[in-house]
């Protein structure tokens, strides 16, 4: 996989008076895995809109690669090679497994417009299969969607967007609702498909054993504007972040 | 997974042993009864069929399926009635004004969904029927296409015949039932089963929510079309009732009797629904209120249609024991 430098800049999001995101600048380097973390309502989740095209930004540009992709519609934005998961599954609940991911790859491709031939097509089967083994999701190969248990359905609908083939991957709380060792097993898959693709991979995450144990590198939002970033060491000695987020908990003394 | 070759050549065995069958006792029976019951089966499983393409496929609820069944009819006995049209090219004609008519009203309607939709088509429906009534010159106005319809044989297959009309029917039905199973397979149904099940979902993905509503509508007109023109090979004419929303409501009736959920659910619900019809009205004059009362227990009871409720259980019981 080679791309996949994301750059937003000046990027600036308000809803009438309320400003959602706020001037933010930062860069996600070609294969980096970095996590987004902040407290509730400090417009994580309308970052991810404003990039992946959901809301169109008031200021400032969004550039993959060098190349200018603000305003484009959500369809476009996934075929330049940003992908996304999303808070809560977003599934076809009767398609099984198998089918999701091909019908996920038939679709991105253009090619649903087939009266008289079979679903899902024999090449595009066999790719969803190479999703499912990547994601660990060959065993549930056969249950439609909706059987399946909470933490399988996120991983689902993470693999969905991994059929794509993005070249970035936004991950909006992948262990939400997941119980401690669900949410460690979806963590770790997620860390294996990372390194298996070498994608550029952003995350929203609230526990902050997940952000830093595996983040290569943080930012931090408050009030829509960035707060912090650096490597895990870092922002945890950050007093700002400190004092507006961690609290003692995960606080590291300050460098000497 | 089976190869489309696999899965369509066990469509057509299953088709041809149907069709054998179905051939065998009619004309092994030879009674103007089941004769009778053959063309209607197989007219109004055909409506319901078609219907369901929309209903358990797309997720489209349509309440005015009946106008393209008495676009069908209309435009195949007006046809005929000219007296310049084999029954084949006035059948395909028919077709395509039905199709046509499906595109026209399609358009308007499937940008919108759920009761918004339900409720268009049925007035474009409840529109075509009130033209019907009012051009009277060219429909016969609330006394239907009179004077019969002509039926002049071709390929050895004479429809004035009883018995050739209803293995004609039936021929109708189970290839229209191959066609459609094979849509309902393709990549293009499956698209349109992505739309049923999340249209949010289907639209990032980067399918055209319009186009791929609109082509199962079309489809769907088409079909019911066909079933228009074998009613009015029936009936010899044509009547407004047919686009009646009465008409529309049968077919849902029939695939809540039979099944949404199973492809073969709205056949089965119509043969239900036309020998329930047939005895209820043969003992009472309330034959509405029986009928309601069934609906009623079967919503109620199963919560779903017949194959729905049976293929489910043997489901159920399939994976306990696995």
């Amino acid at each position: 996989m080679t791309g996949g430098r994301l750059e937003l800049q000046g990027l600036r999001k308000s809803f009438g008076g309320v400003v959602a995101t706020d001037d933010v600048t930062l860069t996600f380097e070609p294969g980096t895995l970095s996590a987004i973390i902040g407290p509730n309502g400090a417009g994580k989740t309308t970052l991810f809109h404003l990039v992946t095209g959901k809301l169109p930004p008031s200021a400032g540009r969004v550039l993959l690669d060098g190349e200018d992709i603000t305003g484009l519609d959500r369809q476009a934005i996934v075929r330049k090679g940003i992908g996304r998961a999303f808070q809560v599954a977003n599934l076809f609940p009767s398609f099984t497994v198998a089918e999701s991911l091909a019908a996920a790859i038939m679709t991105h491709e253009g090619r649903t417009a087939r009266l008289f031939s079979a679903f899902p097509p024999r090449d595009i089967a066999r790719r969803a299969e190479e999703v499912m083994e990547l994601c660990g999701l060959s065993p549930l190969a056969r249950r439609p969607a909706r059987h399946l248990s909470h933490g399988d359905q996120k991983l689902l609908d993470v693999a969905m967007a991994l059929a794509l083939d993005p070249k970035v991957l936004l991950l909006d709380e992948p262990t939400a609702g997941m119980g401690p060792e669900e949410r460690w097993r979806m963590i770790e898959r997620v860390y294996r498909l990372w390194q298996a693709k070498g994608l550029t991979l952003v995350f929203i995450e609230h526990d902050m054993d997940i952000v830093f144990r595996i983040a290569e590198s943080v930012r931090v939002l408050r009030y829509g504007a960035v707060l912090a970033e650096g490597t895990p060491e870092e922002v945890r000695r950050n007093p700002a972040v400190i004092e507006a987020y961690l609290g003692a908990e995960h606080a590291l003394e300050e460098a000497p | 997974m089976r190869g489309l070759a696999d899965s369509l050549r066990g469509d057509l065995l299953f088709g041809a042993l149907a069709f054998a069958l179905l051939a065998a006792v009619d004309l092994g029976l030879g009674s103007p009864g089941l004769l009778d019951f053959t063309i209607r089966f197989a007219t109004f499983a055909l409506l319901a069929l078609s219907l369901n393409l929309l209903i358990g496929v797309t997720g489209l609820v349509s309440f005015g399926h009946a106008a393209y069944f008495a676009m069908g009819a209309y435009a195949f006995g007006l046809l005929m009635q000219t007296g310049a049209w084999s029954i084949p090219a006035a059948l395909v004609a028919a077709l395509a004004a039905s199709a046509l008519f499906a595109l026209v009203v399609g358009a308007l309607c499937v940008r919108l969904t759920e009761i918004y939709f339900a409720f268009l088509t049925l007035a474009f429906q409840m529109l075509l029927h009130s033209v019907i009534l009012a051009w009277i010159p060219l429909t016969g106005g609330d006394q239907g296409l009179m004077g019969g319809i002509p039926k002049p044989a071709f390929l050895g297959i004479d429809l004035a015949r009883q018995d050739h009309l209803a293995l004609f029917s039936a021929f109708c039905l189970i290839a229209s039932a191959v066609i459609l199973r094979q849509v309902v397979r393709s990549p293009f149904g499956a698209a349109l089963r992505m739309l049923r099940d999340n249209p949010d979902r289907a639209a990032f993905l980067g399918l055209s929510v319009f186009r791929y509503r609109l082509g199962a509508f079309v489809i769907a007109g088409t079909f019911a079309g066909l079933a228009g023109v074998l009613m009015s090979l029936y009936v010899s004419g044509a009547f407004p009732s047919f686009a009646f929303w009465t008409t529309s409501g049968e077919a849902i009736f029939m695939i809540m009797l039979g099944g949404i959920s199973v492809f073969l659910g709205p056949i089965v619900g119509a043969a239900l629904f036309i020998l329930l019809n047939d005895r209820i009205t043969a003992l009472t004059d309330h034959h509405g209120l029986y009928m309601g009362a069934i609906l009623l227990v079967l919503v109620l009871g199963l919560r779903k249609g017949l194959l729905d409720f049976l293929v489910e259980a043997w489901r159920e019981r399939k994976e306990r024991r696995s």
